[in-house]
């Protein structure tokens, strides 16, 4: 498959209090992105748990994203902390079951920032469609 | 702003269309307004300054040709498929009929009558008015018109709060405990919203293949009260026992079909959707294959979730019924009286020695009026209530807990004092920018607009010295670093140029404008002013006038954009209309309630014109300059609003928490307490116990302190704890969903 016709799928895990709320604000602002993400409500980005990250990737998501308010703005006031510190596990579990880390993402957008979740979106299917499909696609 | 939403919808329907907007002033005063008209020229809608002379039907074409004189006065002439005109409104054909019904007066426009600083009051005590009936104005507004006149009516009926009420009885709830899954599906077309751009009836079509979907159909409008009924007969005639509805955001519309779903008898978490609008065809409008196929795949992942969905039931908690709010200007002390006038205690919290706020620097409204007797007023009824506790010199330092049960920290000189509340109001207001150019700071003659209100009310002997003034509008508003409106400053502009006006009629002024936004009924004091031979000039964004001293006198240069002409205008005082800013301690107000701004750094609200002065955090609530930049009638209507919003919990006893929290499986936890260290809210214990004769270890949960973040869920080794209808089997079915072919 060449890269021109690679459609990545990525899955997006976004807590109900920012970053869906980013998105839904980058729907009303009409902002278009790249129909490569499947949106995941959770209620925070501290719920997910690292084993999802890693089924979703070993499974054949060609990304994994997960969204969460900025560093001080938690709704439960540090969830999202608790979701940057398994970052780096989470990493090293990839790279043991061969998955480049790059296919993952942590990233923070607030309720406010539409344009911000598109640029996420936009940025993060650029990344995935350049190291092409994942290695355990079918 | 009504032409620009057209025009912008238009393209969307037709990305190559041409549309053109005659304008005289641009009026985007409202919140993001500014925003939303620089994103309309991005998308090519091309604004026109000018009133077109004449509109012609061209015989052989039908088409329409519009002549104009453009800027630089040139004629030209354009011809278009068709003209839509903006039309004015007016007040009601029957209003006069209405206000003669229930005794009230109406204003020389033919709108209902207010009272100076009573936005909802009429001239006839306990008749009152909301929305468009006292003048034209936008959604926001009449939204918070209105439940201002209800908090007013609150007020006066508090003794019979609560006395008409009749409980609304659902029907018992189905029993779904071991029975299969059967799915109904409603895929919305939002008019074309969503049908516009994907394929809705193949979007049905492929729902009804999906493993356990007994029915499925499409709706215009999924939302609409017909479907709601609609629905009901379905989960009646198909036995439904999952509801799915794909259509707009959960965060809006959740609650609306959860009732329903129980109105039909399920229980209200059996219900689940996709938000094939906001993340899908709003945001892949050009790609209707792509949408579509987006659309298909968010019904399966949530079809996946939904054959898993479980009922729930909500625990109920005690609600404090005392009220904080913190700002003691004229918002926060109306928020406050309204609250204690309904029978509520209030602890209102201001960091200055004393009330008042901005409003201490009003010294004159536009018709003229002295507010400072509604001032001293007010902070006579606020500092002898009886049911306010004040808190001077105070500042917030922690609010926990949430809606119902907060529990804040309030700080003087050093001292901490607990204040147990059910719900706060932020009035923390907002500042004004100090400019940092045309001479300000630096030249005694240059003032701000506040500035010239307490010389004219000080009544000081250099303006009688006055020959020429030179207002200049827009001063840190409308550009990069503040992209917005300070929607007030016209306004505030024209009402110091009357007031010189009054008495120095010779006296020259200009205002140097880009817009003039006195909007809806304000616009008769900028005919005033006119009138009054106050001089109004135009200047381009890119063309901004100067200012230099010379021998004493200051000396305006600016240029005019329709001649094209450069000016120069002698001057003995120069007066700045700066931007309306966010208090620095607004970000820190916002981290101690985790509430978030907006990229102006004003407080960002749930909903922009259906609820403008909640939080999307349930409790929390907010009222005047620190939501927007707004008039003081606006304020005094946004926090009566408040105080509505914020009784809407106050009146209650006790409040039903949600049901999706966490939940410990029992044969899965074996204490080894990983979980418990990283609860935000300290909700889990661990416990020992006998169990078959020897001591098992376990974690218990606090109901009334688990919030349902779910960080346990995600500690959790051993799948021991989990979150109600967010378990990690209902996110992995999801996953596994979206990673199938459609």
């Amino acid at each position: 498959m060449t890269n021109d016709d690679f459609e990545p799928l990525i899955i997006a895990f976004c807590c109900n209090w920012c970053s869906y709320a980013g998105a839904d604000l980058a729907g009303v602002s009409r902002l278009q992105y790249p129909p490569a993400a499947r949106v995941i409500r959770v209620m925070c980005s501290g719920m997910v748990h690292p084993n999802l990250v890693i089924d979703a990737l070993t499974k054949g998501a060609d990304g994994v994203l997960i969204c969460g308010c900025h560093p001080g703005d938690c709704h439960y006031l540090e969830g999202n902390l608790r979701a940057e510190n398994r970052k780096e596990a989470i990493e090293l579990m990839l790279e043991d079951f061969g998955v480049e880390p790059e296919r993952f993402r942590l990233e923070w957008v607030s309720a406010s920032e539409g344009p911000r979740f598109a640029q996420v979106m936009r940025d993060m299917s650029e990344q995935v469609r350049s190291l092409g499909p994942s290695p355990y696609a079918v | 702003m009504y032409a620009t939403k057209e025009a912008i919808i238009a393209k969307e329907h037709e990305p190559d269309l041409d549309c053109t907007i005659f304008f005289i002033d641009l009026r985007a005063f409202g919140k993001g307004f500014d925003e939303y008209y620089n994103r309309a020229r991005e998308l090519g809608i091309n604004y026109v300054r000018c009133s077109p002379s004449s509109i012609r039907q061209i015989p052989a074409t039908n088409d329409l040709r519009i002549e104009y004189q453009a800027a630089g006065g040139e004629r030209l002439a354009e011809e278009f498929d068709m003209v839509v005109l903006s039309t004015g409104l007016r007040p009601p054909l029957e209003a006069q009929e209405l206000a003669d019904t229930f005794g009230i007066e109406l204003d020389p426009h033919g709108f209902a009558a207010t009272q100076d600083l009573a936005p909802v009051e009429t001239t006839r005590p306990g008749v009152f008015v909301c929305g468009p009936f006292t003048g034209p104005k936008d959604i926001p507004e009449t939204v918070m018109e209105a439940s201002a006149s209800a908090s007013k009516a609150m007020a006066l009926l508090s003794d019979e709060r609560g006395s008409l009420i009749q409980e609304k009885e659902y029907p018992p709830e189905k029993d779904v405990e071991g029975r299969e899954p059967r799915i109904g599906v409603f895929v919305c077309h939002c008019g074309k919203n969503i049908g516009g751009v994907a394929d809705v009836p193949s979007v049905v079509e492929y729902a009804r293949t999906l493993p356990n979907v007994v029915y499925a159909e499409h709706n215009l409008y999924t939302c609409s009260t017909d479907t709601q009924e609609q629905i009901k007969q379905m989960i009646a005639e198909h036995d439904l026992n999952r509801v799915l509805v794909a259509s707009c955001s959960p965060r809006t519309h959740e609650p609306l079909f959860r009732n329903t779903c129980r109105e039909a008898g399920l229980n209200e978490y059996l219900f689940e959707m996709a938000n094939i609008r906001d993340q899908c065809t709003w945001v892949h409008m050009n790609e209707p294959e792509q949408a579509t196929r987006k659309a298909k795949d968010l019904v399966r992942m949530a079809v996946a979730k939904a054959r898993m969905l479980e009922p729930l039931r909500k625990g109920s908690l005690k609600v404090n019924n005392d009220a904080l709010v913190l700002g003691g200007g004229m918002a926060g002390m109306t928020a406050a009286l309204n609250l204690a006038d309904q029978g509520f205690q209030v602890h209102l919290i201001e960091k200055q020695p004393e009330l008042g706020g901005n409003f201490r620097d009003v010294r004159r409204l536009l018709n003229g009026a002295d507010p400072r007797e509604t001032l001293s007023r007010t902070i006579d009824r606020v500092t002898s209530h009886p049911r306010i506790a004040l808190h001077l010199d105070s500042t917030l330092a922690a609010a926990e807990g949430s809606v119902g049960n907060f529990n804040s920290t309030v700080r003087r000189n050093g001292t901490e004092t607990q204040v147990k509340h059910g719900v706060a109001i932020v009035a923390t207001g907002a500042t004004q920018y100090q400019p940092t150019e045309y001479l300000y700071g630096e030249h005694p003659r240059v003032l701000t607009q506040r500035d010239l209100e307490g010389w004219i009310a000080e009544d000081r002997p250099e303006l009688r010295e006055l020959e020429s003034v030179v207002m200049i509008q827009c001063v840190g508003s409308r550009e990069e670093a503040r992209p917005y409106c300070s929607r007030i400053c016209c306004s505030q502009a024209v009402k110091n140029a009357m007031a010189l006006k009054e008495t120095r009629p010779d006296l020259t002024i200009h205002v140097l404008y880009r817009d003039i936004r006195t909007y809806g009924v304000l616009e008769k004091h900028y005919t005033e002013a006119r009138e009054k031979g106050v001089r109004f000039l135009r200047y381009d964004e890119d063309r901004r006038p100067t200012v230099s001293a010379a021998n004493g006198r200051l000396q305006v240069s600016t240029v005019d954009p329709l001649l094209n002409l450069a000016l120069r205008i002698d001057s003995d005082l120069v007066v700045l209309a700066p931007a309306i800013v966010p208090r620095s301690d607004t970000e820190e107000v916002g981290k101690l309630f985790k509430v978030p701004l907006n990229p102006d750094r004003f407080f960002l609200e749930a909903h922009m014109k259906l609820r403008p002065v909640d939080f999307a955090t349930d409790g929390l609530f907010m009222c005047g300059l620190v939501h927007s930049p707004k008039s003081l009638e606006e304020s005094i209507a946004q926090a009566d609003a408040a105080a509505a919003r914020a009784a809407t919990i106050l009146s209650k006893d006790d409040i039903r928490l949600d049901a999706t929290i966490s939940e410990l499986v029992d044969e899965n936890c074996d204490g080894c307490a990983y979980c418990i260290d990283p609860c935000p809210y300290n909700a889990l214990t661990l416990i020992e116990y006998m169990h078959k004769g020897s001591i098992k270890k376990a974690v218990e949960r606090d109901e009334a302190l688990c919030k349902g973040c779910g960080v346990c869920q995600a500690t959790c080794p051993k799948k021991g704890i989990f979150i109600r209808n967010f378990r990690l089997e209902q996110l992995g079915a999801m996953v596994d969903a979206a990673l199938q072919e459609a």
